[in-house]
C-alpha cells in the first residue's frame, strides 16, 4: 500500500506535471529551432510571440464568453486559437517583412539577427503590456480536472490522491498531434522538403530552384502557430502573465540547445529532458521517502535538492552537463 | 546562349569582375580557365545570380535575365555547380536528386492536401528519373546512403547528377575535377561529353586540370584580375605568351624569351 502511495505521488507530483510542462517546452522549443534551421539566427523574441499568441487567444476567449459561446466541458480558449493563429501568424510575416527581410537582403551575420530579434522582443513586450496589462489573466473555463485528487482517493482508498488538470490532459493531446502532423509534414511535403534542404545547405538550396522567401514564410508560419499554441496551453495550465513567458525563453532556449538546435526532434527530447530535470530537481522527497522507509527511519529534512527559486538554473546546468560530454546536442545539432 | 555583357563587381576596393564580356555558345562546352583570384567563380555566381553585379547584363538566349533571383534563372535551365561540392548531408543520394526538380504541385501545402494522387503520380516519375540517373552515374551502391558520407568524387557526381533531374540547358561547372582521382576524373568527363552530346547540354566549366580542358572544351576563355585575357582554342591559348605571363607572372616571359 504505502509503495502504492509512493508511486501515486510521484505522478502526481512529478510525472504528470513534467509531462504537460515538456510538452509545452517541446511546442516552444521546436518553434526555436525552426526560425534557426531555416533563418540562422536564435529568436530572442520567441517568448514574448508565445505571450503575444495567449495574449490575442485570450481577447477571443473572453469575447467568445461574452457572446455565450461554450464547447464545456472543454475550454473555450480551444475555439479561440483559429483566430488568434491567424493573428500572430499576420505579426510575426510583417515582422519579417518590415524588419528581417531588410537584414536577409544585406545577408549579415548571426549576431545582427539576434540583435534585431532582441528590439523585436522588447517592442512586442511593451505592446503586450500595453494591450493586456502585466498583472495575472485568467482565461480557463469548463470542466478545470479530468480526475480529482480527492474522486481519485475515493475510487482506490489510497491516502494519496492523483489529480490530472484537463490543461494537462488537452496539453499532451495537441502536441502529440502537432508534433505527428509536424514531422509529416517535414517528411512528405515537398514544402516541407525545402524547408529541410534550406537549413541544410543554403547554398545549394538556392541553386536548387528553392525559393528562399517561400521557405522563410512558411516557417514563420508554423513557427507561429506552434507559439501561439504553446503560450496558450501554458497559460491555461498555469495562467497567464506576461513576465513568465519571457522567463521562458530560457529553459526553451535550453531545450532547444540540449537536443541539438535544428533539429526538431532534439527540440522534443530537449523540452522534455528540461522539464523532467526542472520538476524532480526541485520537489521535496520527503513525503515519498516517509512511505518507503521503515518506521522511525522517515527523514526529517524536506529532501530538495534544490528550491524552486532555482528551478531556471537547472535547464542551464542540464545544458553545460549534455553540451560537455556532446557539444553539437543529444540529436547532433547543427554548430554556428 | 548566354551573353555576358560588360559585367563588373568590385568588393570593397577590389575589382573581382572588372567589365568582363563573352559569350558562352550554344551546344558547346566552354572552358573558362586563369590564374587564382582571376574573377571565374565571382563570374559563375553572377551568372548563376548569387551576387548581383555592379555594373552590366546577363542574357540568356537574349533575355535579360540579370534581375532574376536565382531560384528563377533555375526555373530557365540555368543551373551551376560548385567548386566545392555541396550535397544536402542528412539526405539520402536519392533525396538529393528528387530535392532538384523545382516546380512540383506538392510545393503548394493545398495540393499536399487535396490533390494526393497527382503528386504521387509526380513522386513515381521523379523517382524514376533519380533511378535512370543513379544508373548513369553508377552511384547504385550509394543510391540510399547519406549524401554527407560520400567520399568527394562522388559527391561531384552527384553535383552532375543534381544536374540531370531537369531540363537543364546551360550547366555552370566549377573545377569540377578539384580533388578527384583520375580514374573517376575520366568518368565525369565521359559523363560530361555523353551528356552534351546525347542532352545537348551547353557546358561552361572552370577547370585547373590542363589535360582535361584540352580533351573536352571548346572555345578555352582565359581570364586573369578580374578581366578576359583572350579566347580560343585550347592550343592556341596554352601557347598564347600572354596566358603564360599571367600564369607565370612578369619576368617569366623575358626569361622564356631570352632562353
Amino acid at each position: 500500500m504505502d509503495i502504492l502511495n509512493a508511486l501515486v505521488l510521484l505522478f502526481n507530483y512529478i510525472i504528470v506535471p513534467s509531462v504537460a510542462y515538456g510538452s509545452q517546452l517541446a511546442l516552444g522549443a521546436l518553434g526555436v529551432t525552426l526560425v534557426y534551421g531555416t533563418l540562422r539566427f536564435a529568436n530572442f523574441a520567441h517568448g514574448e510571440l508565445m505571450a503575444f499568441g495567449a495574449m490575442i487567444t485570450i481577447l477571443c476567449t473572453w469575447w467568445l464568453q461574452s457572446l455565450g459561446v461554450s464547447i464545456a466541458p472543454l475550454p473555450t480558449a480551444l475555439l479561440a486559437l483559429g483566430p488568434a493563429i491567424a493573428v500572430t501568424v499576420a505579426i510575426v510575416l510583417i515582422t519579417d517583412r518590415t524588419i528581417y527581410r531588410f537584414y536577409r537582403e544585406k545577408r549579415s551575420a548571426p549576431a545582427i539577427y539576434i540583435i534585431a530579434s532582441i528590439g523585436v522582443m522588447f517592442v512586442m513586450n511593451g505592446l503586450i503590456r500595453f494591450i493586456i496589462g502585466p498583472s495575472d489573466r485568467a482565461f480557463g473555463d469548463g470542466q478545470r480536472y479530468i480526475i480529482k485528487a480527492q474522486d481519485f482517493r475515493d475510487m482506490t482508498g489510497l491516502s494519496e490522491g492523483l489529480g490530472i488538470k484537463t490543461s494537462q490532459g488537452i496539453t499532451v493531446l495537441v502536441t502529440l498531434f502537432l508534433v505527428a502532423a509536424l514531422f509529416w509534414f517535414l517528411q512528405k511535403t515537398r514544402t516541407g522538403k525545402s524547408m529541410r534542404a534550406y537549413a541544410d545547405n543554403r547554398d545549394l538550396a538556392l541553386l536548387s530552384g528553392i525559393n528562399p522567401e517561400r521557405v522563410v514564410m512558411y516557417s514563420w508560419i508554423i513557427t507561429a502557430a506552434l507559439a501561439t499554441i504553446a503560450g496558450a496551453l501554458y497559460g491555461l495550465d498555469k495562467s497567464f502573465k506576461p513576465f513568465t513567458y519571457f522567463q521562458l525563453l530560457l529553459p526553451l532556449f535550453a531545450a532547444a540547445i540540449v537536443g541539438g538546435i535544428g533539429k526538431p526532434v532534439g527540440a522534443i527530447v530537449g523540452g522534455f529532458v528540461i522539464a523532467f530535470s526542472e520538476v524532480t530537481i526541485t520537489y521535496p522527497y520527503k513525503k515519498f521517502l516517509t512511505y518507503l522507509m521503515p518506521e522511525g527511519m522517515q527523514p526529517s529534512g524536506l529532501l530538495q535538492l534544490l528550491s524552486t527559486d532555482y528551478k531556471f538554473a537547472v535547464s542551464f546546468i542540464i545544458l553545460v552537463i549534455v553540451l560537455m560530454v556532446t557539444p553539437t546536442g543529444i540529436m547532433k545539432g547543427k554548430t554556428v | 546562349m548566354i551573353s555576358v555583357d560588360n559585367i563588373a563587381l568590385h568588393f570593397g576596393g577590389i575589382r573581382a569582375v572588372d567589365g568582363v564580356s563573352l559569350e558562352i555558345g550554344k551546344g558547346a562546352i566552354t572552358g573558362l580557365i586563369g590564374p587564382n583570384g582571376a574573377g571565374k567563380t565571382t563570374l559563375f555566381n553572377i551568372i548563376a545570380g548569387v551576387y548581383e553585379p555592379n555594373f552590366g547584363r546577363i542574357l540568356l538566349d537574349g533575355e535579360d535575365i540579370t534581375d532574376l533571383k536565382p531560384y528563377q534563372r533555375f526555373g530557365k535551365g540555368l543551373l551551376r555547380t560548385f567548386q566545392i561540392a555541396h550535397e544536402f548531408s542528412s539526405m539520402t543520394v536519392l533525396e538529393n536528386l528528387m530535392m532538384v526538380p523545382g516546380t512540383q504541385s506538392g510545393e503548394r501545402i493545398f495540393n499536399a492536401w487535396f490533390r494526393r494522387n497527382a503528386i504521387r503520380a509526380e513522386e513515381h516519375s521523379n523517382r524514376r528519373k533519380a533511378d535512370e540517373v543513379i544508373e548513369f552515374l553508377h552511384l547504385n551502391r550509394v543510391a540510399h546512403d547519406q549524401a554527407g558520407n560520400l567520399s568527394g568524387g562522388q559527391k561531384k557526381l552527384l553535383e552532375l547528377g543534381r544536374t540531370m533531374m531537369v531540363e537543364a540547358k546551360v550547366v555552370l561547372l566549377d573545377e569540377v575535377g578539384a580533388g578527384v582521382n583520375r580514374t573517376l576524373l575520366q568518368y565525369i568527363g565521359d559523363a560530361i561529353v555523353r551528356l552534351n552530346q546525347e542532352r545537348g547540354y551547353t557546358f561552361c566549366m572552370i577547370e585547373h586540370d590542363m589535360d582535361l580542358i584540352s580533351k573536352l572544351c571548346d572555345p578555352v576563355i582565359v581570364m586573369a584580375d578580374g578581366k578576359l585575357l583572350t579566347e580560343g582554342s585550347a592550343e592556341e591559348v596554352k601557347s598564347n605568351p600572354d596566358v603564360i605571363e599571367a600564369y607565370l607572372g612578369t619576368g617569366m616571359k623575358s626569361k622564356t624569351g631570352a632562353a
